[in-house]
């Protein structure tokens, strides 16, 4: 029966030793987390940007959608920019850079409904393919309707139409994908 | 070689059907002399060996019987046979200064006076799956299927129930790494096991009193005899262009030092579906395990210790990132990611590892009771690593460590007529989730303690009639320490309920410390009954709790693997299951059926439920949490065995199960389809040890789910276009044809050489299984072409 109590013993003490050792740890600190994209139009006289933030990450609250700089102006093209941040970081953290530092593996989509316009792509990656930071924006009818940004990570960058900017086939995983009303004079 | 000798022969011979039966055989010690005047004793009746050694005892009925035999001065034998004509039983005793070691001669799948029917898997089979998993193995059992998420992480399900519903002991030891998980298949080397027995139903009350779906034990070779003796296997697949090597060197002593020691290695690349290569499916494994054991005859010490390393690589096509991405993948049938064949295993992919440690004491108090103390440390670390960007693409997106440690002491005390078994077990488990990963993880860190006792009452009222009963009282603490964004905590409603929790504000997150207490209590009453011409019933009813599980109680935000927002509910309670189950098996001259039905009531079966949307910066997620109800599982395992001739079998295995949500009035997700398993098998042990089988498995549609599908926006043609994503349907049934075959050759002078050669999938069948969570992204694997080599010296 020694070897018993020897047995228990050692089991207490490693209960105790465990049930003292509760340094709380600090929160987990996201740093890859995008909280806000701005897209930001110039053209026309006019600068225009639409934001989506979202300061609860994956949390239940929807990202909040903001339009500065009026509405769009019809045939007119807007010189288009794209920025990627993580406003919970301080100082705040431009994500837009880790994308252009992997350009290969990142492209983002820029899709309109009804028409209203179509997105060029302005810029390149190593391999000559289209990353979407910068674009851009014709407009070609009046009305009302919604542009979707998209950014895939790791896209099939090669696939049918994905160069022209068509998201049908380009796979990956999305990272971002936001949708702004918008409205056409 | 002497010693190698197995201690007794059983003979079968005669087929003839008659009431009455004979059993005798001889005696002799450990010279191969005869020994007169040893005890022979039954239930029925007692004789001695006569001056050749020889014995009789007449007019047995068939049924089970327990058959003793004392000598003065040699160790009793203690043994159960299946008396079902009449039988020969040698006995060669061993000088009584060696320990006392059961021995169970039966064949059959049901060893002591249990009430439930276990079903066993021997090293024959195990060594078949030798270079894939411990859940390939076990879908050997009727009423055992898969829960799989690609191809190399499985996990079993054992009558529609599994991960924290199936505990799975290895060694007398409950492995703890992070079973709850779907993703998280048993760190445990296929190779160390001996022989596995899967519990069906929650009747294992010294295991614990939460096993609402069953028990897998796992237990290492275990050798009776005085032995050196070791095994190697080596096997070469096609499929992954990979394989195994398994190590193992035993040294057996029934007094004084025992020892053994196995090493398992494991390579494979990307695993082949019929039409494409499924990209980043390969693994690596490396384990090793030694023991080392010191007996006596009225004590036994022994120490073990084993490791398990795995890297499994995630199919990269399965890698998506919200609700728009899976309805693409469902859709396009064909995986998005379809690269050149490789043996590299790049991100996503998880890379685990468990050390496990024991201690155990073994004490015969006297001659009918014993007492065992076993002491059990794990440590499990799991990472798992995603396509991230940056410099944070080498660091794990989950990282935990669980450690655990177990106390467990066992006390049996048998008599004529009864067994009676008690014992206690404590766990203290400590999970630390690291927040260097940079993403809030899936379970928090928390301290959990555990303690339990039971009894277990067992009473042969006649050698064919045995009931037992037993209860079990367990305590659980759960205090974990979570960081809930306060958004989620208000969405919870977890305000005012559980503000003690609360510790302190972080901005926007709260800073938490919920625990959570049970009490519970579970028992099992069965009676086991042997009928005249060869029937066996076997009737259990048993109650069993569970407590939620960290992750139940805590999850809290996207699952990328499924594009799902996953939440936990503090709210949970313990689930309750009442089970009862009944077998039936007849053996006729040449043919074989054992019918189990069974039902099990689970109230407050926790469950996830699609609840409706959230909108993030990623895009649209539908959103499932952990919620309650009352379900009801009913089914039937059915096995047939026929001896068409005396080297041909044939085996049958028909499982179904039917699982209803009583509550909300529909069906249960991930039930088990029909399945059919048939096998015929050549034997020609003349051959030098020839056999071949062919074997099919038939597995239907399950026509029974609940419809879950959701619907999401894409923009097709310049205009928003509400589409549905098919998340409900299951895919079409399947048959698919593998085929076995094994000689032994006389290569080696002191080596048994045996050779194996399977196909699995002969016909390269195209499928998808409903209970593999890859089944959205990709097909099946294609045809597997396997050699082994076996060698045992």
């Amino acid at each position: 029966m020694k070897k018993l109590q020897v047995l228990s013993f050692a089991f207490l003490s490693i209960l105790m030793a465990s049930s003292c050792s509760n340094d709380d740890n600090p929160p987990v600190n996201e740093e890859e987390l995008i909280t806000t994209v701005a897209v930001t139009f110039t053209g026309g006289g006019q600068i225009i940007t639409l934001t989506s933030r979202d300061l609860d990450g994956d949390g239940p609250n929807a990202p909040v959608i903001t339009q500065t700089g009026g509405n769009f102006q019809n045939s007119t093209t807007y010189s288009g920019s794209v920025l990627f941040l993580n406003e919970l970081e301080n100082p705040v953290e431009d994500i837009t850079e880790e994308v252009a530092e992997e350009a290969e593996d990142h492209q983002v989509f820029y899709q309109i409904t009804n028409n209203l316009g179509t997105f060029v792509y302005s810029d390149l990656d190593a391999d000559g393919k289209p990353i979407g930071l910068i674009f851009n924006f014709t407009t070609s009818n009046s009305g009302t309707g919604q542009i979707q940004v998209t950014l895939r990570h790791l896209p099939n960058k090669s696939a049918n139409g994905v160069a022209n900017g068509e998201i049908t086939n380009a796979g990956g995983e999305t990272d971002v994908q936001v949708t702004f009303p918008v409205v056409i004079q | 070689m002497r010693y190698l000798t197995i201690p007794f022969f059983l003979l079968l011979f005669g087929f003839s059907v008659q009431a009455q039966f004979k059993l005798s055989g001889s005696i002799t010690n450990e010279k191969n002399q005869k020994l007169m005047g040893t005890h022979i004793h039954t239930n029925y009746r007692n004789v001695a060996s006569d001056p050749i050694g020889e014995y009789e005892i007449n007019g047995l009925s068939p049924g089970n019987l327990r058959v003793v035999v004392s000598h003065l001065g040699y160790q009793t034998k203690d043994t159960l046979v299946d008396i079902q004509e009449d039988l020969i039983l040698n006995f060669q005793m061993v000088p009584s200064e060696t320990i006392l070691k059961e021995v169970s001669v039966s064949a059959k799948s049901t060893l002591s006076g249990k009430s439930v029917v276990e079903s066993n898997l021997k090293s024959e089979t195990i060594e078949k799956y030798s270079s894939q998993t411990l859940g390939d193995a076990l879908k050997e059992v009727t009423g055992v299927s898969l829960l799989k998420t690609g191809n190399v992480i499985s996990k079993p399900i054992i009558h529609g129930l599994h991960s924290s519903r199936v505990p799975i002991f290895t060694n007398n030891v409950r492995l703890e790494d992070q079973q709850w998980g779907v993703e998280h298949a048993p760190n445990f080397d296929i190779n160390a096991a001996g022989k596995i027995t899967v519990i069906k139903g929650a009747s294992g009350l010294k295991y614990g009193g939460d096993a609402i779906g069953g028990i897998v034990l796992i237990e290492p070779e275990k050798i009776t005899a005085d032995s050196i003796h070791g095994k190697t296997i080596v096997s070469l697949n096609s499929n992954g262009l990979g394989g195994s090597l398994t190590s193992s060197f035993n040294k057996d002593r029934t007094k004084g030092w025992s020892w053994n020691m196995l090493g398992t290695l494991k390579y494979f690349g990307d695993r082949e579906a019929p039409d494409y290569v499924l990209s980043n499916t390969g693994n690596r494994e490396a384990n090793v395990s030694a023991g080392v054991s010191y007996t006596q005859p009225n004590y036994s010490l022994s120490g073990y210790y084993s490791l398990y390393q795995a890297t499994i690589g995630i199919l990269s096509a399965s890698h998506i990132g919200n609700a728009t991405d899976l309805y693409n993948a469902i859709n396009n049938q064909v995986p998005t990611i379809i690269n050149d064949f490789t043996h590299e295993i790049n991100n996503p992919k998880q890379e685990v590892t468990h050390h496990l440690a024991k201690i155990n004491y073994s004490q015969k108090l006297n001659d009918t009771s014993d007492l065992e103390v076993q002491y059990a440390f794990q440590y499990n670390q799991r990472l798992e690593y995603d396509l991230r960007r940056g410099t944070s693409f080498n660091v794990p997106a989950l990282d935990l460590a669980l450690t655990t440690n177990t106390l467990t002491i066992d006390y049996v005390k048998r008599s004529e007529h009864w067994t009676f078994k008690s014992g206690f077990n404590g766990l203290l488990q400590n999970n630390y989730a690291d927040p260097a990963t940079g993403i809030r993880p899936l379970i928090p860190t928390y301290d959990k303690l555990d303690v339990g006792a039971y009894g277990i009452f067992e009473y042969r009222l006649a050698s064919d009639f045995i009931l037992e009963s037993g209860i079990r009282y367990d305590f659980s603490s759960i205090e974990a320490t979570k960081y809930y964004l306060k958004s989620r905590w208000d969405e919870r409603g977890y305000s005012p309920e559980f503000s003690h929790f609360i510790v302190e504000d972080f901005g926007n997150q709260w800073l938490t410390k919920p625990k959570f207490t049970f009490h519970n209590i579970s028992g099992t009453v069965g009676i086991r009954k042997t009928f005249e011409k060869n029937w066996t019933t076997f009737a259990n009813f048993s109650l069993s709790n569970r407590n939620p599980n960290p992750s139940e109680f805590f999850s809290d935000g996207l699952h990328h693997a499924i594009g799902m927002i996953e939440l936990g509910d503090l709210f949970l309670e313990k689930e309750t299951s009442v089970k009862a189950s009944f077998t039936a098996s007849k053996t006729f001259e040449k043919v074989y059926v054992e019918v189990s039905p069974y039902l099990n009531s689970v109230n407050n079966f926790i469950y996830l439920k699609p609840i409706g949307f959230e909108t993030t910066i990623q895009g649209a997620f539908p959103v499932w949490e952990y919620e309650q109800t009352n379900a009801v599982l009913t089914g039937i395992d059915t096995n047939f065995k026929w001896d068409i001739f005396e080297n041909l079998n044939y085996n049958l295995g028909l499982a179904y199960i039917y699982g209803r949500d009583v509550t909300a009035k529909d069906y249960l997700i991930d039930m088990p389809p029909l399945t059919i398993s048939n096998r015929l098998k050549f034997q020609n042990p003349q051959w030098n040890g020839f056999f071949m089988e062919l074997q099919s498995e038939w597995v239907f549609t399950q026509q029974n789910f609940p419809f879950n599908n959701f619907e999401t926006q894409i923009i097709v043609d310049g205009a928003f276009q509400t589409v549905e994503v098919d998340v409900s349907t299951p895919p079409p049934g399947y048959y698919l044809l593998n085929f076995y075959t094994e000689k032994q050759f006389n290569i080696f002078k002191k080596v048994q050489t045996r050779m194996g050669f399977s196909v699995q999938n002969i016909f390269n069948t195209n499928y998808r299984d409903y209970l593999n969570r890859h089944r959205f992204y990709a097909d099946d694997l294609g045809r597997n072409i396997q050699i082994q080599f076996k060698f045992n010296y």
